[in-house]
């Protein structure tokens, strides 16, 4: 409902300040689009922060990205010098020049050399710099360190006055301008002039904590335009200075769901079956030794298997290290190495502060565009900042991963020691899933128990699971729970003997009464067919007695009725009886 | 002219027909034409209308006088008002 209204004011937008962009990555992102078109920018800082790297990169992205000419006014640096600086970083100065994009002029101001007779002004200067200018027609202009003119000329009024006319001058000429400045004792300068006159101010410091240097922008002031306030970690490098804006990060990225498979399947299965969500962060945590580097390699091997590129940042390990003691467990990494789906930045924690490895990162994974992002591990980082420092780098850190789709993995070593375990709370707060490795110490052995500690969005195990290194890969195996409790290892091992020697011996039984009840019933059988034949010849016996009695009485029968005829002396009878039968 | 018979070589650099320059170029004047005479040549440059010279000169604050010759070169600014320095800054002064 909020939406409407804005959207309906930025259809008809009232014409605001234009800005000329820098080149400078992330710069014109904080400034939402470059520093102020036509007006002066201050740059300031103490020595050594950068200042003219600055304005020399403006002027030179200038002429090179956006043809835009611009001539370059160092009261420091001569002309050579500039140019062999600037060369380290990829530049051609000597080119541009020659090309008419760029006018280079020292201007050469040395105190002992002047006498003051009176009053004067800063004509030469503006002579000079208005005729470079109109010489290519530029349209920026740098002017590095303007303050050299303080030590070089001793009026002080007139100095201030021409300064400002000065900074009228360059709005007057309609040029873009980067005007740099030495830090002051109680002012953004030393003359405390500068920072008023600007349109714009940023300031540029080289802090130092726990002998650590992070450098860092901030704008100060930028009128007729909003920007991000904050103070931005920078890097300089040999591709120059890139800025990781962070306040422009919401909580309104897309999100997928697709998965990202483990590269352990019973890990899959104790997820949900699939996996993890893509473009969610994975946290592992353990103690020392419980497999954490050997998780995220094989999380890494999988996926480079099924060609996704993935990218290993190491804070312990170097590379060589990783490859051998993976290859150790059936992991080859150095194939995804040398087809280029893998690539390995090791480096210690103290090699720059943590911004520096954010800002780091955020340009390896800029470049790179991995699908997946090893970090092993994050407590080392610890080293180098407070456990808010760490967790405030990696919320930026997972956000932008997020933003860009990455699918990210932490390792972090959890110690018994309430530092370390306070790193794996304020992680675990941040992240999707929290695979969790615990030292299960029973039987006098150690062993490895893998819990799922949290997957935000899919039903996960609620099971401990014993993780397993073996020589060709991770397995996780279901522990035993018996009548003693959690069994693992050794302990399961002989749980799993103790079954299978049951089960034999079971069988063993079972077959030796099968075959007892076969014998008796052969037995019984037996005694069956002996009854049977017993009981037949009893039969047979009595039927020879019914049928010799049937015999006995037919026969005596025929033998009575003999006698009885003969008694008669009927014989007649016996013939017509027998003839009587014949006739029927 | 002939540089070599001269002792003195300056060249004024001035813009236009400003306060500054108006005064420099009679101050010095009058300073060489009192110390120097017959002695010193005095070119007058308008930056206005050769700018290129000024980068090349290394010109910052108007008006400058540069002393080409005797001895190493050396830089006046200013209106040339301070006539002790401006004959310290020539070397008639030590």
């Amino acid at each position: 409902m909020s939406k409407k209204p804005k959207n309906s004011f930025k259809a008809e937008p009232i014409s605001t300040l234009a800005k000329s962009p820098t080149g400078i990555s992330g710069l014109d992102e904080i400034t939402n689009g470059g520093l102020p078109l036509g007006r002066p920018t201050l740059v300031c800082g103490s020595a050594g922060c950068g200042k003219t790297l600055l304005s020399v990169e403006f002027i030179i992205r200038g002429a090179l990205e956006f043809n835009e000419p611009g001539v370059f006014m160092t009261f420091e640096e001569k002309a050579q010098e500039l140019s062999m600086n600037v060369a380290s970083l990829g530049f051609d100065l000597d080119k541009l020049v020659r090309d008419k994009m760029i006018r280079v002029d020292h201007v050469h101001i040395e105190r002992s050399e002047i006498e003051e007779t009176g009053e004067y002004d800063l004509d030469g200067l503006f002579i000079r710099l208005g005729h470079a200018i109109d010489s290519i027609g530029a349209k920026r202009v740098a002017l590095d360190t303007i303050e050299n003119l303080f030590s070089g000329l001793s009026n002080q009024n007139i100095l201030r006055a021409e300064l400002r006319r000065l900074f009228q001058w360059l709005k007057d000429k309609g040029v873009t301008a980067i005007i740099t400045g030495e830090r002051g004792e109680s002012s953004l300068t030393r003359q405390g002039l500068e920072e008023y006159v600007s349109d714009c101010v940023i300031l540029l410091e080289n802090r130092i904590s726990n002998q650590i240097s992070t450098r860092l922008l901030r704008i100060v002031k930028y009128r007729g335009s909003t920007h991000g306030t904050n103070e931005y970690p920078f890097l300089i490098d040999e591709d120059g200075i890139s800025v990781l804006p962070v306040t422009s990060l919401q909580l309104d990225v897309h999100v997928s769901r697709d998965a990202v498979s483990s590269g352990i399947e019973s890990l899959d299965k104790m997820l949900g079956g699939h996996g993890f969500f893509k473009g969610s962060s994975i946290l592992v945590s353990g103690t020392a030794g419980t497999g954490k580097t050997s998780i995220a390699s094989s999380f890494v091997d999988y996926n480079c298997q099924i060609n996704k590129k993935c990218m290993y940042f190491a804070f312990e390990e170097s590379p060589m290290q990783i490859l051998r003691n993976m290859s150790s467990i059936g992991i080859d990494l150095s194939k995804h190495l040398k087809n280029g789906l893998l690539e390995f930045h090791a480096s210690r924690p103290t090699i720059h502060g943590l911004e520096m490895h954010l800002v780091s990162i955020h340009k390896e994974i800029k470049r790179f565009k991995p699908d997946i992002v090893v970090l092993d591990p994050i407590t080392n980082l610890i080293t180098v900042g407070s456990v808010s420092e760490v967790k405030a780098m990696l919320i930026r850190l997972v956000d932008f991963l997020q933003n860009e789709k990455v699918t990210v993995m932490f390792t972090a070593l959890a110690l018994n020691n309430t530092l370390n375990e306070q790193t794996d709370e304020g992680i675990s707060s941040l992240v999707d899933a929290w695979l969790l490795i615990r030292d299960i110490e029973f039987n006098g052995e150690r062993n490895r128990g893998l819990y799922v500690m949290k997957s935000r969005g899919m039903g996960h195990s609620n099971q401990v699971r014993e993780f397993i290194i073996t020589d060709d890969g991770l397995k996780l195996v279901e522990v035993y729970l018996g009548p003693d409790g959690v069994l693992t290892g050794s302990a399961r091992e002989a749980h799993i003997l103790r079954e299978q020697t049951g089960v034999a011996l079971h069988g063993q039984a079972i077959s030796r009464k099968d075959r007892e009840i076969s014998r008796k019933r052969r037995v019984l059988e037996a005694k069956i067919a002996s009854l049977q034949t017993e009981f037949e010849s009893a039969e047979e016996e009595l039927n020879k007695v019914y049928i010799e009695e049937e015999l006995k009485n037919q026969i005596m029968q025929q033998t009575r009725l003999e006698l009885i005829n003969k008694r008669k002396g009927r014989e007649t009878l016996t013939e017509k009886q027998t003839k009587s039968r014949k006739t029927r | 002219m002939d540089f070599s018979e001269k002792e003195y070589y300056l060249i004024l650099f001035i813009t236009g027909a400003s306060p500054n320059s108006v005064r420099a170029i009679s101050n010095i004047k009058s300073i060489c034409e009192k110390y120097l005479k017959g002695n010193y040549i005095l070119e007058i440059v308008d930056v206005y209308k050769s700018p290129e010279i000024a980068q090349k000169e290394q010109i910052v604050a108007l008006p400058t006088l540069i002393k080409k010759k005797p001895e190493m070169e050396r830089r006046l600014v200013g209106d040339m008002s301070e006539t002790e320095k401006v004959m310290r800054g020539l070397g008639i002064l030590s």
